[in-house]
């Protein structure tokens, strides 16, 4: 009794500073305001044995509000009886939702399912026992077998598996002008020490070498090199602890990481990713790290032609790795209606969902059994790739550590950004890999 | 709500008779007023307790009912945050740049419109139009106009400058190292100076003509009844307007978002208590952020309120 008054009172706090942050960022509270009347509101009086749920996520638009939409239409054909709501709110990488989500689950009021990246982005909520292990659906449906092992390891936490991934994407990919690489001559560099040759000379002809973006890009730079330099092994060493962070290796990768701040735009902390993609688009950058769905920004909101207006390889020293993040569905502990909520996980999972949603949000299936004819060129090499390559997982879209640790990390690089100090870099991401 | 009243009124029955008279006259207007004296009681002195609870235990991640009470560590480690070091730079630069350009461009602005000059009502309404809008659009235009690229990309301001000459002041505003938060200040100095200006209008057609006639008449020069009379009797309005104007400044947080995300060199308090809070669900460091800030405006209002307190007694 007095655990749940806490509770309640606590989640009252965090509810009290949701407006004013929200208003402040201008985005969709009308969507969290209807999503929380359904959930609340018995309107069963109209149709008494529909059941309901309603799904967390913060895809509010382009391709993955598209292919949201297309998962939903594969569920409502599986299963008609099951109302879907959707619960998104908007916010890019699900910052504002994930404040909004967390305020709920304190108020052990949760949502059908909720979107997470599969892997330890999700310790919070398991760690406080708020989202079910989902190890007996691997089992019943067969999971097991049509999703890659380094998948399933790398999401597996305390031995249990407690999200279904929908989609995958690559991380380590590095876009490039192929006009620009042209006219100096140039190839997709495959170690740093090439970039570093090629940077000379489109810098001496006038082409910013890297474009980059806002520091949450410059993050996912940050993890692409450590990969890079420290190689598959070693770098995800990183994770589990088996890897030092003080080492002479790390070191190096690190003044590796701050060299290649000399061939960058100056003003790549007011730019957005899609800025930086703008960059290599327009001839202004020859090279930029970005996740693959930039590959959906070059095509389709571009209208560019692969190999004509834009190519891409491995980024520099990651080749044959493939550095990867999922969008996933949970189920919270407490869910208003369990099997419904099931229901939907199934859904999520199958062959059928997965390549309805992929498509429509320029993403790989998590399964490797999925029809790679209806996919464009990109995502079937992706494919080949996932189903062949060593994995390793992305630290800035949450699948290598905690949050509490990637936020020390953030703030480690932020803080190195102002003063260029690796020494300094390293003690605060030694000190931060310590706090763990 | 009604019956939450009661024990509130018992507790004045038990002291001396005055005080029932009074309440018995008053019984209306206390009553219509207690339901928003306990919805600020819980939802605002409530809460600030409860922050406060929380900045003194080590609460961190979803799972919190384990949590210690570990006293004053939180507030004495942020000391030692390199962050937190960073925050108190760019929220002392551009409080004093904000409030201080702001106030001097208010009172400027006043005195221009208050010296009799043609379409008073036009100049009032466009300087005090961007009052209007709020510091997210602010944010969403001043980042466009502030852009710091060079070379051929040039846009924006630093475009302006080009084009009419005045490259010296081309700069990288809130990308200069170190003092990027003067960049946000001048969004912030627009968008606030017309308001200051509207306080300061007022208080300078409070003044009353007699008394400026009779500085004229002894033979005061039109900037020494400024200096000598005017000014000093702005007093109260400067007092305000700094009042207001200080703790806008010392919880900005929407403008820097809106122009340049979340990036350590633009870090203020209350960017990193979210970013601790909601990203690393680091509740124990958010409410001890929180705290920081809390005391910090206090320092500005309190003292404020406790000479307005006065005046009105007297």
């Amino acid at each position: 009794m007095h655990l749940e008054k806490k509770k309640t009172l606590k989640a009252l706090a965090i509810a009290a500073t949701i407006p004013f942050v929200l208003t402040a960022c201008a985005s969709g509270s009308t969507d969290t305001s209807s999503s929380s009347d359904s959930n609340s509101g018995d309107s069963g009086s109209t149709s008494s044995d529909t059941a309901q749920i309603e799904v967390f996520s913060w895809w509010t638009g382009g391709g993955e509000e598209a292919g949201l939409n297309a998962l939903v239409e594969v569920f409502n054909a599986e299963y008609p009886d099951i109302e879907f709501e959707n619960g998104a709110v908007a916010g890019g990488a699900g910052t504002n939702a994930r404040a909004v989500l967390a305020t709920r689950l304190e108020a052990n009021d949760p949502p059908a399912s909720f979107q997470g990246h599969a892997g330890l982005e999700l310790l919070d909520y398991i760690t406080a026992g708020q989202i079910e292990d989902l190890s007996f659906l691997y089992d019943e449906m067969g999971w097991r077998d049509v999703m890659p092992q380094e998948l399933l390891d790398l999401i597996t936490v305390d031995g249990g598996i407690y999200s279904v991934p929908v989609n995958i994407h690559r991380a380590n990919v590095m876009w490039a002008n192929p006009s620009v690489l042209d006219e100096y001559n140039l190839d997709m560099p495959s170690t740093w020490d090439e970039f570093f040759a090629a940077a000379e000379v489109l810098q001496a002809g006038g082409v910013i070498p890297l474009a980059l973006g806002e520091q949450w890009t410059q993050l996912h730079l940050f993890e692409t090199v450590m990969l890079g330099e420290l190689g598959t092994d070693a770098y995800n060493g990183l994770w589990d602890g088996s890897t030092d962070w003080a080492s002479a290796d790390v070191t190096s990768a690190l003044e590796t990481f701050n060299r290649i701040y000399d061939y960058t735009n100056s003003d790549a902390a007011s730019l957005a990713w899609q800025d930086a993609s703008q960059l290599v688009i327009s001839g202004d950058a020859a090279f930029n790290i970005m996740g693959d769905w930039a590959e959906g920004y070059f095509r389709v909101d571009n209208e560019l032609v692969e190999q004509e207006g834009y190519t891409w390889a491995p980024s520099p020293g990651t080749g044959g790795t493939f550095q990867f993040l999922s969008d996933s569905f949970t189920l919270p502990v407490g869910a208003p209606d369990r099997d419904s909520t099931i229901a939907w996980l199934k859904v999520a999972g199958s062959a059928e969902g997965q390549d309805a949603f992929n498509v429509q949000k320029g993403s790989i299936p998590a399964r490797n059994d999925a029809d790679q004819s209806i996919y464009p060129p990109y995502l079937q090499e992706a494919m080949d790739d996932w189903s062949s390559n060593a994995g390793a997982p992305s630290l800035t879209h949450g699948t290598a550590a905690s949050n509490a640790f990637k936020a020390e990390i953030e703030t480690a690089l932020g803080l190195f950004l102002g003063t260029r100090d690796v020494a300094a870099f390293q003690d605060a991401l030694v000190a931060a890999a310590a706090a763990q | 709500m009604r019956g939450d009243s009661h024990p509130v009124s018992l507790i004045f029955w038990t002291k001396e008779g005055s005080v029932i008279k009074s309440l018995q006259r008053h019984w209306l207007s206390i009553a219509l007023l207690s339901p928003s004296l306990i919805l600020l009681g819980v939802f605002v002195y409530g809460f600030i307790g409860l922050n406060i609870n929380i900045s003194l235990t080590d609460e961190v991640g979803l799972n919190n009912n384990d949590a210690n009470f570990i006293g004053l560590e939180n507030y004495i480690k942020l000391l030692d945050d390199p962050r937190f070091h960073i925050d108190i730079w760019n929220t002392i630069v551009f409080s004093f740049s904000f409030i201080g350009i702001t106030l001097a461009l208010g009172l400027g602005l006043a005195i221009l419109i208050d010296s009799k000059i043609p379409a008073e009502g036009f100049f009032r309404s466009v300087y005090l139009l961007p009052m209007a809008v709020s510091f997210i659009v602010t944010g969403v235009v001043w980042r466009w106009l502030m852009n710091p690229a060079t070379g051929e990309r040039t846009s924006g301001l630093n475009l302006l400058f080009d084009v009419v000459g005045l490259d010296f002041l081309i700069n990288q505003w809130h990308l200069t190292p170190t003092w990027g938060m003067l960049g946000i200040a001048v969004p912030a100095i627009w968008q606030m100076s017309g308001y200051t200006m509207a306080l300061f209008l007022a208080g300078l057609r409070g003044i009353p003509e007699e008394v400026k006639e009779a500085a004229r008449m002894d033979g005061a020069s039109e900037l020494g009844i400024y200096r000598r009379v005017i000014l000093p009797m702005l007093k109260p309005v400067a007092l305000s307007a700094v009042v207001i104007l200080a703790h806008i400044s010392l919880k900005v947080f929407d403008l820097i978002i809106a122009i340049a995300g979340k990036q350590i060199a633009l870090d203020v308090p209350a960017i990193y208590m979210w970013q601790t809070t909601f990203d690393a669900y680091n509740f124990a460091r958010g409410a001890t952020l929180a705290t920081y800030i809390l005391i910090s405006v206090a320092i500005f209002v309190i003292p404020y309120l406790i000479v307005t307190n006065r005046k009105e007694k007297v």
